[in-house]
């Protein structure tokens, strides 16, 4: 009996051993993968980053070509959608957690931004291109862009801020409302400053994802070549990894690099926008 | 279902101890009515000395009715129980008392002749003793209407007393010895009055206890 | 002041107060007891309708505060909140630091003066014996605030919009023995202003604290009487058999 129990707990140890390291292992694919990528693109990229690779446009000579049009295009770009995006999403977000009842609809409507949440992005730019581009005569241009931009990003924002807004307890609203505060003091009062942090962190990490956004950009209709900044809303316009994808498309060598000192560009925004959330969260934790 | 029968049996215990400590008090103004009766010293004795047991017992009902008290908040009915068991514990325990204040007559009186057949003070020494046993029982049984009937029998206590105390001042003369003995007489009579007296009271702890209404059974 | 009458509440289709009537007297201390969901809760939302936000709650029957029946159609139920104060069982006050908690029900009802909310907020710490140990904090945050301190301060919130009534729901579940003890000293001082009433599960404490008690069970007020009476010779036996634990 005691010799099968010391078996037992032999073979326990070594089976937890074992998925110990497996775990690992699964867990070292990732990290090395991204390791490899990153060590390669900035092995690839790093010498093309210079001042002028920020004050020139494209160029068909590499040696001329700069980011500035995309760069200035997806700043553009999120500097239209960040705002639009934030006020209808957390309206929105609102709407549905402090003042819809729960009746069919507001399930249906629940139930749809959800879904949406999950749709492709190239099936917003679809929807870009006939609403914006077409139906509402904008043509290719920032706006369009910003505006499709704006639909993929929304229900992710929404969702996000439905979370922060039922995150808030109940007992706070509660306290405001038994004081004689009407459903909306109680919400600009109480609610929004205590879910703020949670909303703004889940806004910037939408948008950090739609940044890095081509196939919809691309169907609504961004221009691979453009040889300056854009001056208002409805000029034609290109964006950053539209311009990465067009310059890997190249078969030159020094165009490779140049996409890859792009992407570089591209992922120091990302972190740097990743960053604000952290902060933006530490901050609420804290308080 | 019972939520606190733990507490509900310490009351229950309570409510024993004063059984058993009204059982003491029975018998001691039982000797002591009888000492008195057959001047039998050594007995009156024994009543003097078994009265440290009854103030024992007073003590011990009263450190559990505190205890009870600080640890249990009682309320309601056990609250009443409870304070109820401290009321009555304190007369029995002056029945005692007075068990032994007739004792001690007997004692002092021991040897001596006494100048005439005793008559109202054994009839008022039964009642008493009735009154002591229907209180006791009205208690076990928490029956409103026994203990209510005390203050019939209270009664005749008081009417036998008034007798008892015209009759001796008639018998007073100038012999010094006599007056001695028939005041002592009159002191033990005083005595069982108060018993009766202390009676109804257990018997108002008892209608508290079991009603909440208070009573006062000695008008 | 508070006239209950025939008040009937239903969450749906479960009959939550069954025909409940009675009189709580103006500047006097009532508590609620009874079993979990006995309705004792319910009754105090209804006097301030809390309740209202419940969608499926219907009530009938009246309640009159000071000769209004609050359930008028229309009665402006915001001011009869402000009427009305409330505490709860959680302290909760708003992560906001001290100052802004105790001025927020002024600054909803529209005080803006700098020297009127700072009188406002050192009167409510004050009423609420909290002002000794915060005064040089009011610009910290409330979650710095022991639990105690923290319920005291939801009571000097609720103060500062100068309410006749003070609903407290339990307000001492949450709190140690010593700050349970101060908040109940403070209940008793503030009946010298304010009605109150107060749901406890704590029957010591509806004894310590309260002028008049009443009983539920099922919905039904079983007993309402003298606090004294309700705990050491109750009428009814349901009660009897509630406050000795003999219930159930």
């Amino acid at each position: 009996m005691k010799n099968f129990e010391l078996q037992h707990i032999q073979r326990r140890k070594r089976s937890n051993r074992i998925m110990h390291i497996l775990f690992l292992f699964s867990t070292m694919i990732g990290i090395v993968t991204l390791g490899i990528l990153l060590v390669q693109i900035i092995a690839k990229g790093s010498g093309w980053i210079s001042l002028d690779f920020f004050t020139h446009f494209s160029s068909r000579f590499p040696e001329k070509s700069g980011i500035k049009a995309a760069f200035f295009g997806t700043l553009w770009l999120m500097l239209i959608t960040a705002p639009l995006t934030f006020i209808i999403g957390v309206s929105t977000a609102i709407y549905l957690e402090e003042y819809a009842k729960n009746t069919w609809l507001s399930r249906f409507i629940q139930t749809n931004i959800s879904n949406l949440a999950g749709v492709p992005s190239v099936v917003y730019g679809l929807l870009g291109l006939t609403i914006f581009v077409r139906l509402f005569d904008l043509g290719r241009s920032l706006i369009s862009g910003a505006l499709t931009m704006t639909l993929l990003v929304l229900p992710v924002i929404i969702v996000a801020a439905r979370e922060s807004l039922k995150a808030v307890p109940n007992h706070q609203r509660n306290a405001s409302l038994a004081l004689g505060a009407n459903p909306w003091q109680t919400i600009l009062r109480v609610v929004l400053p205590s879910a703020m942090p949670g909303i703004l962190t889940g806004s910037i990490l939408s948008l950090s994802r739609a940044i890095g956004e081509t196939a919809p950009l691309i169907v609504v209709g961004a221009a691979s070549y453009i040889a300056f900044v854009p001056n208002s809303l409805f000029s034609d316009f290109t964006a950053m990894p539209i311009q990465i994808y067009s310059w890997a498309g190249r078969p030159e060598e020094s165009f490779g690099q140049l996409a890859a000192a792009g992407i570089i560009v591209l992922l120091i925004m990302l972190l740097g926008m990743n960053l604000i959330a952290i902060m933006l969260r530490n901050k609420y934790q804290r308080s | 279902m019972d939520n606190r029968a733990n507490f509900h049996h310490s009351i229950e215990e309570l409510q024993n101890d004063i059984l058993k400590m009204g059982h003491y008090v029975e018998e001691a103004i039982n000797q002591a009515v009888e000492s008195l009766m057959t001047l039998n010293d050594t007995l009156a004795e024994q009543v003097v000395e078994n009265d440290d047991l009854i103030d024992k017992m007073t003590l011990n009902v009263e450190e559990r009715c505190l205890r009870l008290i600080a640890l249990q908040q009682p309320l309601a009915s056990d609250l009443r129980t409870i304070g109820a068991a401290l009321k009555i514990a304190t007369d029995l325990e002056r029945i005692a008392d007075h068990a032994v204040d007739i004792s001690k007559t007997t004692i002092r009186l021991s040897g001596e002749n006494l100048v005439k057949p005793l008559i109202d003070i054994p009839r008022m020494a039964e009642i008493a003793k009735e009154m002591l046993k229907e209180a006791l029982e009205s208690y076990t049984e928490r029956n409103v209407n026994r203990a209510a009937a005390l203050a019939v029998k209270d009664d005749e206590v008081d009417k036998l007393y008034s007798t008892i105390f015209q009759d001796i001042v008639q018998l007073m003369g100038s012999d010094y010895n006599r007056n001695r003995q028939l005041t002592h007489l009159l002191m033990v009579a005083q005595y069982l009055e108060r018993v009766a007296d202390h009676t109804t009271n257990i018997g108002e702890g008892v209608i508290f206890m079991v009603s909440g209404k208070r009573k006062d059974l000695n008008l | 002041m508070i006239d209950i009458q025939s008040l009937d509440l239903f969450y749906g289709e479960f009959h939550a107060l069954k025909n409940v009537s009675m009189f709580l007297p103006e500047k006097s201390i009532t508590a609620f007891i009874g079993p979990s969901g006995c309705g004792k809760s319910t009754l105090l939302r209804t006097l301030n309708r809390m309740n209202d936000m419940i969608k499926t709650v219907k009530i009938k029957g009246t309640v009159t505060i000071h000769g209004n029946n609050i359930y008028e159609p229309e009665v402006n139920v915001e001011l009869l909140r402000k009427r009305v104060g409330m505490v709860f069982q959680q302290p909760n006050p708003f992560p906001k630091s001290i100052y802004d908690n105790v001025a927020y029900g002024p600054r909803i009802h529209g005080t803006k003066k700098k020297s009127e909310l700072d009188d406002i907020v050192e009167k409510s710490l004050r009423d609420a014996a909290l002002w000794d140990e915060v005064k040089g904090d009011l610009k910290k945050s409330a979650y710095g605030l022991s639990g105690g301190q923290q319920q005291r301060l939801c009571i000097a919130r609720a103060l500062a919009v100068n309410p006749e009534v003070l609903l407290m729901d339990e307000p001492t579940s949450a709190l140690d023995p010593i700050s349970t003890l101060k908040i109940e000293e403070l209940i008793q001082q503030l009946k010298e202003k304010y009605t109150i009433v107060i749901v406890t599960h704590n029957m010591q404490q509806a004894g310590r604290v309260s002028d008049q008690t009443a009983f539920f069970l099922n919905g039904e007020m079983v007993e309402f009487s003298e606090t004294d009476t309700i705990f050491s010779n109750p009428v009814d036996q349901r009660t009897e058999d509630y406050v000795t634990g003999r219930f159930g």
